[in-house]
């Protein structure tokens, strides 16, 4: 019983061991193979296109009800002391320190990451990376590299879309419906907000986000076994695996950044 | 060397699975030869490991002259810039159309100006019947027109090693004619050489050199279309006219219906 329990630990602590060192080889071969696409950029500006276009709707619509809330629920915690000219302050901290980046993360893989995942598993699945291969064209060149650079500049456009979004939902709730002083909200919002300690780590941390998540979900894809099954194994796992990660990633870089 | 390929003494297993056994074969250059045999019989696993795509376990695969394992990805990618190889389900890319398709190859391969471009994937296009339909997505043409795009794709550097792999598969009576024909205009007219995975006795006996018959991963028979036909081997035998009766059984190995059922038992 025991050996079997010790059995059982060491073959998943082995299997993780061998992902993860087979995952960072593979990362470092799609960085190795995103050399020629400075000549070919169009590969990557129409893959930004096609993300974007994925996720912009759900990323605008989820920023605006992120606002809302945080327009209202500041409201509620400011009032009680009195604080409710901050909530312009409140609401942009919030976002652009935090929620713009994690959720902006969170919704990218949902949506971008399952459809990358999707897309190359069903492309191995019919043979199409295999046909890449035989024809002398390297499918992390061609097909994973400009995916992998699109989504990491993708993701901190998208995160800024919402951030933006959230404000002027936070913006409609506090000062149209509620009512806080207009002035105040927008003074305090620029007085508070620094631009490299909050937007420019927000940035850093959407930009480490669309590293992860982007090749999360393209190594799933690639590594997926060749079938319907196996691909939608990959899709399940790019969503709990990329989120996991871009919460753990948050914990250690709000750690390192946020730390005076 | 008149061999283009060689393999020698070839084994090939999956895990502890064994696949091939034993393989000792040659491609000339300028024949067309067809590999045949069941499903399931190592056919396509020999055209993955003359392109590289696998490495034999044991033996070895030489194409013109050298080994194909021992390429580094350099190497390789050189040697498969002259090979052109229809897979079995044509793996076209579903999101370029048809004539992107057809161009991808020279796109990545050729630094060709686009009008040149544009008037070799036609004329490729044309080759196969489907010039018409070059704007068409794979998702818009049937499994046989798949197909022939992915001929014409295969052939559109004009390759030194053509492989097909079962070419003749979902395609109609016409279509499958055609193609056959196709393939042995190609491969004298480009002074390549051909490798067909086929089932399909008929056609492949029109246009074949040479002919190797698989079984269970070793080579049962081997010789020329009509050495094959006129062969008493009662493998070749079965194949060649599709008896039901063989050395090929139709039944997965194993228990025995009677067994299943529980018949023998009873009595």
């Amino acid at each position: 019983m025991i050996m079997a329990l010790l059995a059982a630990i060491g073959r998943g602590v082995r299997e993780f061991v061998v992902n993860l060192g087979y995952g960072t080889r593979t990362f470092f071969a799609v960085l190795g193979a995103s050399g020629g696409l400075l000549r070919r950029f169009r590969l990557v500006t129409d893959q930004i296109h096609f993300i974007g276009n994925y996720s912009l709707v759900i990323i605008s619509v989820s920023g605006l009800f992120v606002g809302f809330v945080l327009g209202l629920q500041g409201y509620y915690t400011l009032n009680k002391y009195g604080s409710e000219q901050a909530l312009g302050l409140l609401v942009a901290l919030s976002l652009t320190r935090e929620l713009g980046p994690v959720v902006t993360a969170l919704l990218f893989a949902g949506r971008a990451g399952t459809s990358l995942t999707a897309e190359i598993g069903l492309m191995k699945a019919g043979e199409q990376l295999a046909a890449m291969e035989m024809m002398a064209v390297n499918p992390l060149q061609r097909v994973l590299a400009p995916r992998f650079w699109a989504g990491v500049i993708a993701m901190p456009i998208l995160a800024a879309i919402f951030s933006a979004v959230g404000i002027l939902g936070g913006y409609v709730v506090g000062v149209l419906l509620i009512g806080v002083d207009e002035g105040a909200f927008w003074s305090q919002m620029q007085g508070g907000v620094d631009i490299f300690k909050d937007i420019a780590n927000g940035v850093i941390k959407s930009i480490v986000f669309g590293i992860a998540v982007t090749f999360i979900a393209l190594y799933q894809g690639y590594e997926a076994r060749p079938t319907p099954e196996g691909v939608a194994r990959a899709t399940t796992r790019t969503v709990v695996i990329g989120s996991l990660t871009v919460l753990a990633l948050d914990f250690l870089l709000t750690a390192l950044m946020f730390n005076t | 060397m008149s061999n283009l390929v060689e393999i020698r003494d070839l084994h090939f297993a999956y895990g502890d699975r064994p696949i091939l056994s034993g393989l000792e074969m040659d491609f000339p250059r300028g024949k067309v030869i067809a590999v045949m045999g069941g499903s399931g019989s190592g056919k396509t696993t020999i055209l993955r490991l003359i392109g590289g795509q696998l490495a034999p376990t044991r033996g070895s695969v030489t194409v013109d002259g050298k080994a194909v394992d021992t390429r580094n990805q350099a190497a390789l990618y050189q040697m498969r810039r002259r090979i052109g190889m229809l897979f079995q389900h044509g793996a076209l890319f579903t999101d370029l159309t048809v004539f992107d398709n057809v161009a991808f190859p020279l796109r990545e391969n050729a630094n060709l100006p686009e009008e040149l471009l544009r008037d070799l994937v036609l004329m490729k296009l044309h080759a196969v019947g489907l010039r018409n339909a070059a704007m068409l997505k794979p998702a818009e043409i049937s499994g046989g027109m798949a197909r022939r795009v992915a001929l014409a794709r295969a052939v559109a550097l004009d390759p030194q090693l053509i492989m097909y792999d079962e070419p003749f598969a979902g395609l109609d009576p016409i279509s499958m004619g055609v193609t056959a024909n196709l393939i042995r205009r190609l491969n004298d007219a480009l002074g390549s050489t051909s490798i067909l995975v086929s089932h399909d006795v008929h056609e492949s006996f029109s246009i074949a050199d040479y002919v190797y018959f698989l079984s269970q991963g070793k080579i049962v028979a081997h010789g020329t279309p009509q050495q094959m036909l006129a062969s008493s081997d009662p493998y070749v035998k079965q194949f060649v006219h599709a008896e039901a009766d063989g050395p090929v059984p139709f039944h997965y190995p194993g228990r025995s219906l009677a067994d299943d059922l529980g018949l023998g038992a009873r009595s």
